[in-house]
């Protein structure tokens, strides 16, 4: 008996001419677009309630967005918290963590900072206090403040871009690191902009307003 | 339903004591409803939160819920004991929540399913998972053990907001007997606003248990929750441009047309502009399939001239689909030459998958209602359907059926279908033969097809069918077409529609195997048939039997038209025993991952 169904076979049909890419977008042949991963800031205005941090993380990690940094904290209004996430993700991956964000239901709005938002971090460096007066000059070069001292270590508080406080931990470390604990990205957007604005969300259709440029940040 | 709700819903939120211990809340004061409150005139107060949170359902309009009890949810069950809302106990709390899902499905309100705290809410998880893959509404209730033993590893407990989060719209853990009315009103609202889903409210036993007097508020989305229902007038605009200019365009409608009550204008849409039409498998009977521009459905099992369309296309409209990968097949070969305007409420669906080229966010019926203002002239695309046409033609559904031979799955969908109306309600378990009834049955109506789409959870067609009839209306037959493997995941329904003489066709597709495992192995591991072969199989006519139920068996083509009238007018569960031909597959075949346009129509073309 027949196994299957008639018809033309594969090779005997036509095939269009077109592609897509892995990111479902159609390609050029004349402009070939690769979407390379790229560092950016999300910042969030969530409710302050509890689970809304587990909401969160939940959410990157069975996505599989890759995350860097995630620090939250209380804000200006006592029922509220802003998270600021630092991702690295190409331009759709991006669009997809604002989205996908922006339909949890505690989530009150979403944005993805300007590359010129003040990003700062916090890091706790301790080492050892063989040369103290060295310690206190690298210190001072970052315009660190020394926050613990014994007689074998320094604990040194570090704020500023990502990059500074990878300088700092760079030159640290020709005294000998004990340990580190870092705080993560946090941020502001500048000027009057509105990080997230609370009360009117971004609508929909200014949410799939697909950018054709790449936001690089410069001091993060 | 929300009339009803209307009416009986607390109007004010800040209600005075004074009137609520006069004996008739406020609300129900006015309650001309006479199905609300049968027994008294008017609507006791609420005493517990348990009572709370029956009110709730009651303000919603909840006509039935499924579930099992257990010692966490006791106290609800207690309250429902004196309210007017029907529950179905179920044989397994997956069962409860696919009856749900399918409750939702065929009424479009979100179903109602009840469990205990730990191993009922888990039992739950799959039923959760399953709605909230399909976007289907419902509402999950779950006992948890009392506060103070909350993350003290207590008898029976499970963190069961933890465990949903993934699973759910949203998931709300109930700390206040002042609230919990307000929490589970919430869940509701939730539940079916916007796109659907599933939501679950976790009950802790001293919050049902604790005094209140506070009535529910009114059903309600959380303020953070915003739907936007009308598309950006601008890319409208422009959408329909490319619609006027398309020289082969394609409707593609996926089940959130049918969720969004877009089947009548999706269908006027193609009608009027003659664009061919491809459903999603979801989106099944938003397009009569009897109709010439449609070309059924696309994707790993979908007809070979809805596969060449969808790959030839200039113009994919996608409404309410969320590009799955069954639909899409590989990525890079979807739709390749075609510019996409993407239709959808989730504005996360938008280039999630497949990049859209004309975005447009809003309601599916209101956005379809822009578009068809906004487009002047049809497309001039005569050759186009011409061509789909002879595609139909070319790879035309045809199937032997030799007398001689084992009777053919085609066939027996092909009969079922004949035997009942143009509204009879079909429920699949997960396999081949869910594959069959997507291709061999003829869908003309929106919320007549229930199935495990995008979680693919065997064991669904039996409890589906079950939420299905309590949601049909009396004249619409439901019949659940069934693999053996399936049927054996939860055939303990059978208890449930014995005992509410639920008028229910199950058709097994018998083959004693998990066919499509087999078919796999047939194609991509030579054969070798690791753990598919269920030649084991009980008599399922005698266990229906044995449940109460009719018990029917099919062996050759003698049988089927007979036996399938048989089974159809029995009135009661019936379960018919239909010995397939074990080797028969399903064609044709996309590959995971595959190019649709490469469809493979026999074993050797994979
Ligand atoms: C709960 C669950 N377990 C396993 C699978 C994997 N699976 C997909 S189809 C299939 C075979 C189904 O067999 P049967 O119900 O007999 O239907 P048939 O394919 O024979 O028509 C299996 C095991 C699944 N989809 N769901």
């Amino acid at each position: 008996m027949k196994r299957g169904l008639d018809g033309p076979a594969p090779e005997e049909r036509p095939t269009p001419a077109g592609r897509r890419n892995k990111q479902g977008i159609r390609i050029d042949p004349e402009v070939e677009v690769t979407h390379a991963p790229r560092r950016t800031v999300i910042s969030a205005l969530v409710e302050h309630e509890p689970g809304v941090l587990s909401d969160v993380s939940g959410l990157f990690s069975r996505r599989q967005f890759n995350i860097e940094s995630l620090t939250v904290g209380p804000t200006e209004d006592e029922d509220r918290a802003r998270m600021t996430i630092v991702v690295e993700e190409t331009d759709p991956g991006i669009d997809q963590v604002e989205k996908q964000l922006r339909k949890l239901v505690p989530v009150i709005s979403v944005r993805e900072l300007e590359p010129d938002a003040m990003r700062r971090e916090l890091a706790l460096i301790k080492v050892e206090a063989d040369r103290p007066d060295q310690v206190a000059a690298v210190a001072d070069m970052y315009d660190g403040n020394t926050v613990d001292s014994s007689p074998e270590t320094a604990t040194i508080e570090v704020t500023g871009a990502r990059q500074k406080i990878e300088a700092a931990i760079d030159t640290f470390s020709q005294f000998g690191i004990r340990e580190i604990s870092r705080t993560g990205t946090t941020a502001l957007a500048r000027g009057t902009d509105q990080t997230a604005a609370s009360g009117t969300a971004q609508s929909a259709d200014q949410a799939n307003q697909h950018r054709h440029h790449t936001q690089t940040a410069d001091d993060d | 339903m929300s009339e009803r709700a209307a009416k009986v819903t607390p109007a004010d939120e800040e209600q005075n004591d004074d009137q609520i211990t006069d004996g008739a809340a406020p609300d129900a004061a006015s309650e001309t409803d006479s199905t609300a409150n049968v027994e008294s005139e008017t609507t006791k107060p609420v005493t517990t939160g348990a009572e709370a949170v029956v009110r709730a359902l009651e303000n919603a309009g909840v006509e039935y819920a499924f579930g099992v009890q257990g010692g966490a949810i006791m106290p609800v069950y207690d309250a429902l004991y004196d309210s007017d809302i029907t529950h179905v106990t179920m044989a397994h709390e997956q069962g409860a929540a696919h009856a749900a899902d399918a409750y939702g499905i065929v009424s479009g309100d979100p179903g109602v399913c009840l469990a205990t705290s730990g191993p009922g809410a888990t039992n739950l998880v799959t039923g959760i998972a399953d709605a909230d893959m399909d976007s289907d509404p419902i509402v999950a209730l779950t006992g948890q053990v009392p506060t103070e033993f909350v993350g003290n590893d207590a008898f029976q407990e499970t963190d069961t907001t933890g465990v949903t989060t993934p699973v759910t719209k949203d998931n709300t853990f109930a700390n206040d007997a002042d609230r919990v009315g307000t929490d589970v009103s919430e869940a509701f609202a939730l539940a079916r606003e916007g796109r659907p889903g599933p939501t679950l409210v976790d009950l802790p036993k001293d919050i049902t248990k604790a005094e209140t007097d506070r009535e529910p508020d009114a059903p309600k989305v959380p303020d953070t929750y915003e739907v936007q229902e009308r598309a950006a007038p601008e890319i409208v605009a422009a959408a329909a441009e490319r619609i006027e200019n398309a020289a082969r365009p394609v409707l593609l409608l996926g089940g959130g047309v049918i969720k969004g009550e877009a089947s009548e204008a999706c269908r006027e849409f193609a009608l009027e502009h003659e664009i061919p039409v491809i459903t999603t498998m979801p989106g099944i009977g938003s397009f009569p399939e009897d109709h010439e521009l449609s070309l059924e459905m696309a994707g790993m099992h979908g007809t070979g001239y809805a596969n060449m369309a969808i790959t030839h296309c200039d113009t994919l409209i996608g409404i309410g689909t969320r590009f799955d990968d069954r639909l899409t097949g590989g990525i890079e070969t979807f739709a390749p030459d075609a510019e996409l305007i993407h239709v959808d409420i989730d504005p996360a669906e938008i280039s999630k998958n497949i990049y859209a080229d004309y975005p447009l966010v809003g309601d599916a019926e209101t956005v379809v209602g822009q578009l068809s203002a906004a487009v002047d002239s049809s497309p001039e695309a005569t050759k186009w359907r011409a061509q789909c046409q002879q595609w139909k033609s070319d790879y035309s559904m045809a199937y032997d059926a030799p007398e001689d031979e084992p009777v053919q799955p085609e066939f027996v969908v092909e009969a079922l279908d004949e035997a009942t109306s143009d509204r009879a309600i079909v429920t699949t378990g997960v396999g081949q033969h869910q594959m069959w009834a997507c291709q061999y049955w003829t869908f003309t109506e929106p919320r007549t097809w229930v199935s495990s789409h995008g979680l693919g959870a065997m064991g669904y067609g039996l409890p589906s069918a079950i939420g299905a009839r309590l949601a049909a209306d009396d004249d619409q037959e439901v019949v659940c077409i069934d693999g053996d493997g399936s049927f054996l995941m939860t055939l303990q329904g059978l208890s449930v529609a014995v005992r509410e003489n639920l008028d229910i066709t199950v058709a097994v597709l018998n083959n004693e195997y998990i066919g499509m495992v087999r078919q796999w192995q047939d194609a991509f591991f030579e054969g070798r048939h690791s753990a598919s072969d269920y030649h084991w199989m009980p008599e399922f006519d005698k266990l229906a039997e044995a449940f109460g139920a009719k018990g029917f068996r099919i062996d050759d083509y003698d049988d089927v038209a007979n036996t399938i009238d048989a089974a159809v007018a029995y009135d009661g569960p019936s379960v018919i025993d239909v010995h397939i031909d074990p080797d028969a597959n399903v064609y044709p075949m996309v590959p995971s991952g595959g190019d649709n346009g490469q469809f493979a129509l026999t074993e050797d073309q994979l």
